[in-house]
């Protein structure tokens, strides 16, 4: 491996199994973690428009974050949450298989230089506020409002090993399964599958599908070009 | 390796009428891909796919994930994904950091090219202001394909040929207008 200059895979995997801490070192160095806030807009447009007036309809709502890296698409989605009054009665649950990334969602703090995306991609999405207010700079560093992070529970999960651990309303999981195979996929699909109640909402990235997975016949894609699908059965 | 024949178009800034004259000059019924990749917005919808579509009677598909490869198509990289090939059958996608500014980047889909299609590769790099590309139509030339690389002087933009034709060693290098054709003849051959 190029990072720490391993002569073989071999003495890479010594390493692996006699010292516990590198496997979160190795992790951090495989995983990919680059996220943005309200990316791919439109599809952050679809759920203010279709799937929160529905959210809306209960006491209280869960929302999964599965491989959340950094936590931007979290942070986006407390916004969304807070501009249709929801917030205060939702839990955005973000989970990631690289415990070093989900330190960073707990501090809230993002880099300045990308507020001017983050800030068009927000109008985009239907944002009407100025964007600025949701957040505090200091030197090179934006501070996102406590408000959101008091609403999110941040944990490590591993879509492939471990299991279901709750039942949510709407799950993300956008440009993950393009690093898996074809079975991985499927088994994951099946995971979210029992992670949603009745009529929850799973969505995905704007290039990956159900179409295909054992999951398929349960789901029915929304009407507006968005990978959003709602669970009918 | 594969018979299957790949031609990998990268272009940025002032590519877009060369490529659609490319596309309206290749043949059918050869067997061979096109695999387009051009910088472009990270939000732009799809109208390039109805664009192309509009200048030739082959498909032109915008490629999803595990996008199986179908020979006789025009494959268009998706906004805000680089593209790779996962073997000699299937696309794979990638949304990691950018290179070179550019999400699609050239070199990331050339490169892969290079590697799963040694010397069955057809490389075209076209007008740009950008250094994507030059790289991986170098990584293509030395599996021992043919590379194009448009005249920079016909070019509305020159920097990106003019990058290539730093590093590689034997391109075809052609005015912008003559791409189509010579492309053309050279898969009737």
């Amino acid at each position: 491996m190029i990072i720490d200059r391993f002569p073989s895979f071999a003495e890479l995997l010594y390493r692996v199994k006699s010292d516990p801490d590198y496997l979160t070192r190795l992790i951090q160095e495989l995983t990919i973690n680059v996220t943005e806030m309200f990316r791919d807009p439109l599809m952050f447009k679809a759920i203010r428009e279709h799937v929160l007036p529905i959210l809306a309809t209960h006491p209280f709502i869960r929302i999964w974050h599965a491989g959340c890296a950094s936590g931007e698409e979290v942070y986006s989605m407390a916004i969304l949450l807070e501009e249709a009054n929801l917030l205060h009665k939702s839990l955005l649950y973000a989970t990631d298989l690289n415990p070093s990334v989900i330190e960073n969602i707990k501090k809230g703090i993002f880099p300045m230089n990308q507020m001017k995306l983050y800030s068009e991609n927000y109008i985009q999405s239907g944002g009407k506020n100025d964007f600025s207010t949701y957040y505090t700079a200091k030197y090179d560093w934006a501070k996102f409002d406590e408000k959101f992070r008091q609403r999110m529970i941040t944990a490590t999960h591993n879509l492939v090993s471990d299991r279901s651990f709750n039942e949510f309303q709407l799950i993300f999981c956008r440009n993950v399964l393009i690093y898996f195979d074809k079975q991985l996929q499927d088994r994951v699909l099946r995971l979210f599958d029992d992670s949603l109640e009745k009529f929850g909402f799973l969505v995905l990235g704007s290039k990956e599908n159900i179409r295909f997975s054992p999951i398929t016949h349960k789901f029915r894609q929304l009407d507006n070009k968005q990978k959003i699908w709602r669970r009918i059965e | 390796m594969s018979s299957l024949k790949m031609i990998m178009i990268g272009g940025s800034a002032g590519s877009l009428e060369i490529i659609l004259n490319i596309v309206s000059e290749l043949p059918i019924n050869t067997g061979f891909c096109c695999v387009i990749i051009i910088h472009r917005k990270p939000s732009s919808e799809s109208i390039l796919q109805d664009l192309f579509s509009s200048k030739t009677p082959l498909p032109v598909k915008e490629v999803e994930d595990k996008e199986v490869i179908v020979p006789g198509t025009i494959y268009l990289a998706p906004a805000d994904y680089h593209l790779l090939f996962e073997n000699t059958t299937t696309f794979s996608l990638d949304a990691s950091e950018k290179v070179h500014f550019s999400r699609p980047s050239i070199d990331v889909s050339f490169e892969s090219a290079a590697q799963v299609f040694p010397a069955s590769t057809i490389g075209i790099l076209l007008s740009g202001a950008n250094a994507d590309g030059a790289k991986g139509l170098q990584k293509i030339e030395t599996t021992g394909s043919v590379i194009i690389v448009q005249d920079p002087n016909t070019a509305d933009v020159s920097y990106m040929p003019n990058q290539a034709l730093k590093i590689v060693q034997h391109p075809v290098v052609l005015p912008g207008d003559e791409i189509g054709k010579y492309l053309r003849n050279l898969l009737v051959q």
